[in-house]
């Protein structure tokens, strides 16, 4: 009866975020008297990395070493996942919110009649009723659910729980579901991806500019800073839609919504939509030329001041703490 | 072609949000409601569509209470020939892709679009469990979209960058932009709105998956501590020392 975890694979590394649902997955296996067991889908990664995910607290790793298993086929996982849960007995599956993570969980709600939560912001209550608590409105406020099923799957939201490894291996199974023709029918002809950078939704640390760094030339204070941090990079809306920055990287209410510990605004007003996107930030640091810029008034430590002056004599005094 | 684009009916985005009744419901009081801006995105594609490809049709589909009609009215004024409402609250997503669902499987709709995530409950969900039910692809956030023949050539935003995919019909998408820019409506798509038909449906089927609980807003931050741009390095020392952040 484990608690089944959702791992995603990107660039052959463990994501980060799939790391804290596995610490997420493990508590909760450990309230319901119970253990955690990964899934794993494709061959990309070796099985000394796999037995590593013990580290975060899976006693097991089921790998599904597929190639056509590396690409994020949304129906495919589908089809795998719902295997795995029955397999293992499974009443709870956990995994990150992602792109791929939302996408198969919804389908898998339906597979396995379960009650699905998304966004989930810490560890769930269970006495008698099950319940999780989870971002609603945008980011703008939290509500709390009961999943009702038997089966539920549960979304976790950057920051739900601190993940810290221990030493601990997990053992590695090879895992071999069945497949049918619909699994594929869906071509993935291309992927275009930044690689080796931090991805935004998954950072601890993000510096994010606004309209107020006057166009994309001037985006090397933004990226100096942010490396010398490593941080992830950011934007408002303007940014994205101007072709300033990609599109993956704005954040709000229309964006992705960001939970670091550390947030730092760079020229960006504070309007309500950009807010709603970074209230959850441990953390916030805003630097903006105009005194009465309302982000002031969400931030934890600001600076009045012109970004180009400021900026780059923040990133020398990080340089200076090495 | 027939296209179905799926709408919520939600607080406009600068909407401060406040709840009544011991926290359970969301404070209506002096908000403004708009159609969902993902959602928004996909009646703007599906009506592209309808332009460049000749008969087609789009219906727009709400899950929701009298109240809505408004904001129905305003699909219709933005190029939806015909809208349907099932008339429940919609407070869980299994519920309302269950309606949704049952309303396609009457219908054979070509395409159903919707929103990457409502902007009340944001699962992100309704599209993937239609898509199950339906037994046919779904696939979410998309950011392009165009159709040749019987085949859907997309792109889909991942982390970091972008994923091409080719699918046949019919499709369930969820949208997000730049697949179209939002369309305003016209005095003329106003006039013809009014009596553009809008059907009320009862919900066929109770069950929900989830129970919605009381909402909290986030806590408040204790204040800002400013740092005078000549000494903005001590920003820098604040962050390790005092908010042991770096
Ligand atoms: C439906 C809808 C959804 C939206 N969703 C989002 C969203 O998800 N995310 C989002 O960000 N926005 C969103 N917006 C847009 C939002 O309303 C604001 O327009 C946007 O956030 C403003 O971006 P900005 O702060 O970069 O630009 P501006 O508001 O133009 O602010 C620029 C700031 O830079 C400062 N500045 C100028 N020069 C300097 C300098 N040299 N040094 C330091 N500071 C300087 C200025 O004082 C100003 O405060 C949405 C809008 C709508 C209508
Ligand atoms: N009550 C509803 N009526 C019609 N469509 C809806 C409703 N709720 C959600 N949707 C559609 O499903 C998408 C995803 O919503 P959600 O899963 O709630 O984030 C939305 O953008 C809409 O297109």
């Amino acid at each position: 009866m484990s608690v089944l975890v959702f791992v995603e694979i990107a660039d052959g590394e463990i994501r980060g975020s799939s790391l804290e649902a596995v610490a997420y997955g493990a508590e909760v296996a450990k309230i319901q008297g119970t253990t955690a067991t990964a899934i794993v889908l494709g061959n990309e990664v070796s099985a000394d990395q796999l037995a590593h995910i013990g580290n975060y607290g899976a006693a097991k790793v089921l790998n599904a070493a597929d190639a056509r298993l590396n690409h994020g086929v949304i129906q495919a996982y589908t089809d795998v996942i719902a295997q795995a849960f029955a397999q293992e007995n499974s009443k709870t599956l956990v995994l990150a919110k992602s792109s791929l993570g939302d996408a198969v969980a919804a389908r898998l709600a339906v597979r396995l009649q379960a009650s699905l939560a998304s966004n989930i912001t810490e560890l769930p209550q269970i006495n008698g009723a099950f319940t999780v608590k989870r971002g609603v409105f945008t980011g703008k406020a939290f509500q709390t659910a009961e999943l009702k099923s038997e089966n539920k799957i549960l979304a976790i939201k950057k920051g739900a729980i601190s993940a810290s490894p221990n030493d601990t291996l997990a053992s590695v199974e090879s895992f071999s579901p069945s497949f049918n023709e619909a699994d594929f029918a869906v071509k993935i002809t291309k992927t275009d991806k930044v690689t080796g950078e931090l991805l935004l939704p998954e950072a601890d640390r993000v510096v994010s500019g606004g309209r107020g760094l006057k166009g994309p030339e001037n985006w090397g204070i933004i990226l100096d800073l942010a490396h010398a941090l490593t941080a992830a990079t950011g934007c408002s809306k303007p940014v994205s839609d101007l072709d300033w920055r990609p599109h993956h990287e704005h954040v709000g209410q229309t964006g992705v919504k960001v939970s670091p510990t550390l947030y730092i605004a760079v020229g960006i007003s504070g309007a309500i939509q950009h807010l709603a996107g970074v209230s959850s930030s441990k953390c916030i640091v805003v630097i903006n030329k105009d005194a009465d810029a309302p982000f002031f008034k969400a931030a934890d430590y600001g600076i009045v001041g012109d970004a180009f002056e400021i900026l780059p004599r923040l990133t020398k005094a990080v340089q200076n703490l090495k | 072609m027939k296209i179905l684009v799926c709408i919520t009916h939600v607080p406009d985005t600068t909407s401060k949000i406040a709840f009544t009744d011991g926290d359970t419901q969301l404070n209506k009081a002096g908000l403004q409601f708009i159609i969902g801006p993902y959602d928004d995105y996909a009646l703007a594609r599906a009506v592209e569509i309808k332009e460049q490809t000749p008969e087609t049709t789009v219906t727009a589909l709400n899950v929701g209470t009298a109240e809505t009609e408004q904001t129905i009215r305003k699909a219709l004024a933005i190029g939806a020939d015909d809208a349907i409402r099932i008339d429940a609250e919609p407070t869980d997503a299994f519920f309302v892709a269950n309606q949704i669902a049952q309303i396609a499987k009457a219908e054979n709709y070509d395409l159903i679009l919707m929103g990457r995530e409502s902007s009340d409950y944001n699962g992100g969900q309704v599209h993937g469990m239609v898509g199950e039910m339906l037994g046919i692809p779904s696939l979410s956030p998309v950011m392009k979209l165009d159709i040749e023949g019987n085949v859907a050539k997309l792109a889909r935003e991942i982390e970091g960058g972008k994923e091409y995919l080719e699918a046949t019909l019919p499709l369930v998408l969820g949208c997000q932009e730049p697949i179209a820019e939002w369309k305003i409506p016209n005095m003329r798509g106003i006039m013809s709105a009014r009596t553009k038909p809008l059907k009320v449906v009862q919900p066929t089927d109770n069950s929900v998956m989830t129970t919605p609980g009381k909402y909290e807003l986030p806590a408040a931050r204790s204040g800002v501590k400013m740092i005078a741009a000549d000494e903005a390095e001590k920003l820098i020392d604040l962050l390790r020392n005092e908010a042991k952040v770096i």
